[in-house]
């Protein structure tokens, strides 16, 4: 395990070490003290290590992550893991708003609740909320998976494309052109692998899918008076 | 993006540090918005007595002789404490308007930053640290304070542009956000009598509270009815004589964290600010709801409302 003290190395540094890790490295286990809130910690990692960070951070932690695991012992700030590729953050406590926004791949998982605009624009990334999710989650939601196992605010899915909400609780509002979907076995199975996955024990019976009612995707010629 | 913080202490010992964290508090967040920055902090009050903070880019002149000036036209002792370009007066009960209307008259190019038992405020344009440091602001004591730092987007960089902005007696405002229609507020409000000072945008929404209370609203009615009257982004943080209170915009981009224990409740627009703070490694932390009026004050239980949308 290598410690890096934040508040004594500094974040240019830290992230520039953790950079610098190759996919061969045996330096796999690394550990950020005393975060104390900062930017950016463990931005744009790219190599298969798991970095945990002991405390709360603030905007943008783990963003643009590729293949490395980010533990966040503590809440995280606005925009974190925002366009993950790949690999996989965890987070202790709560998430502030645009949790994982753009994401493309990897896993997401909030042991807490995430604010608004969780997962907006998601193209592909997973995320697991044990908690609440805020207003205007994964608006134009493109793929990928968001599940919540508390409630969800208002306009959930505004305007979405093919991702697809799994929402245990219950659901403020949702947004444009976002409806109910059935649950079918392919979905039970899909909600069960994410759940595991990210190691919470819910069981995918209980759960409600949503997604796109696909009425946006063309234009309606009956609409063109508005215009 | 400015910069906001705020401290409300339930623990009496911690009163003569007031000063000294909420600085501290406040220079963490100087790359929000390095511009201006300004301080309320609730002191106390003295039986009798009630203050007006004034400022003047000229203080040598415009401050020379005013409490000798001010003590004749208000017929009582008048107290005057220089600091930097502020002065703080300390008059008899009751008397502020007509030392307001007193100073204008003067003509000495004195502003007004505050009226009231228990509120000091000051404000400049400069880093968080220097205008702290001009004001010895962490050598100040008291039971809750706000705090700003600016980054302006709506209006120039002035001291008049700085916030926290005095919306009443021992009230204030801070802003971090912008209001997009302030101008025609600016207009409809300036046609009902009220006073508006610049271009800002914060400043309408402080005097919009005003008028609310002016026409009978307590604070968290004015504070309700701006979710529906200001079109814009705004976390407010509102100071009172008796505490703090907190509301967002329904869309809520402009963050806001609040940590609580049993010695104080913080408010600062991010974690940062608050990692100095005693316990705050077991504080309950959190982001206040949209769209939800919040309460702390000293001589009531802590109030949320939320609006129905």
């Amino acid at each position: 395990m290598q410690t890096i003290d934040l508040s004594d190395v500094g974040l240019r540094e830290t992230n520039k070490t953790l950079h610098a890790q190759a996919a061969d490295t045996n330096q796999t286990q690394w550990e950020i003290i005393n975060p104390r809130g900062s930017h950016a910690i463990a931005c744009g990692l790219d190599a298969p290590i798991e970095v945990t960070v002991k405390g709360s951070t603030g905007y943008y932690c783990a963003g643009m992550n590729q293949q490395a695991t980010v533990n966040i012992r503590g809440s995280a700030g606005p925009g974190t893991g925002e366009n993950i590729m790949s690999g996989k953050i965890v987070i202790e406590g709560d998430a502030s708003q645009y949790l994982g926004a753009t994401g493309h791949g990897g896993l997401i998982v909030v042991k807490g609740n995430a604010s608004s605009r969780c997962g907006i624009s998601m193209k592909g990334v997973n995320i697991v909320v044990q908690g609440n999710i805020g207003h205007m989650s994964a608006f134009m939601g493109q793929s990928g998976n968001l599940v919540v196992c508390g409630d969800a605010g208002d306009a959930l899915g505004d305007s979405c494309y093919e991702a697809q909400f799994f929402v245990r609780g219950s659901v403020k509002s949702l947004g444009a052109d976002c409806e109910k979907k059935e649950m079918r076995d392919e979905h039970l199975t899909l909600l069960q692998g994410l759940l595991d996955e990210a190691g919470i024990d819910a069981d995918p019976k209980d759960f409600t899918r949503y997604g796109s009612a696909r009425n946006l995707y063309n234009f309606d010629v009956d609409n063109a008076g508005a215009y | 993006m400015c910069g906001i913080v705020g401290l409300f202490l339930k623990d009496k010992s911690l009163e003569p540090k007031l000063g000294e964290m909420l600085t501290a508090m406040l220079v963490t967040m100087t790359d929000r918005g390095p511009d201006s920055a300004g301080i309320a902090i609730y002191g106390g009050e003295s039986a009798g007595r009630t203050k007006m903070t004034v400022q003047s880019d000229d203080p040598d002149v415009a401050f020379d002789g005013l409490d000798k000036t001010l003590a004749k036209v208000l017929g009582g002792t008048v107290k005057m404490t220089i600091k930097s370009t502020h002065a703080i007066l300390d008059l008899p009960a009751g008397t502020t308007a007509t030392a307001r209307t007193a100073l204008d008259e003067m003509d000495r190019g004195i502003r007004v930053m505050s009226r009231g038992d228990s509120i000091e405020i000051f404000k400049e344009v400069g880093l968080p640290k220097d205008v702290a440091a001009r004001f010895d602001v962490p050598s100040m004591s008291g039971t809750h304070g706000i705090g700003h730092t600016r980054m302006a987007t709506e209006s120039a960089v002035t001291t008049m542009g700085a916030h926290p902005f005095n919306t009443g007696d021992d009230q204030c405002l801070v802003h971090n956000g912008s209001l997009s229609n302030h101008n025609s507020l600016r207009r409809k409000l300036r046609r009902d009598g009220v006073h508006i000072e610049t271009e800002n945008d914060t400043e309408v929404g402080a005097a919009y509270l005003t008028w609310q209370m002016q026409n009978g609203a307590t604070l968290g009615e004015a504070l309700e009815s701006s979710l529906d009257d200001l079109d814009g982004f705004f976390t407010f943080l509102v100071g009172t004589k008796d505490g703090f209170g907190v509301v967002r915009d329904p869309i809520a981009c402009k963050p806001a964290v609040m940590a609580e224990t049993d010695q104080y409740v913080a408010f600062g627009s991010e974690y940062r600010a608050l990692v100095d703070l005693p316990g705050i490694e077991n504080a309950r932390v959190w982001e206040p709801e949209p769209a939800t009026v919040y309460f702390w004050s000293h001589s009531s239980a802590p109030t949320s409302s939320e609006k129905a949308a």
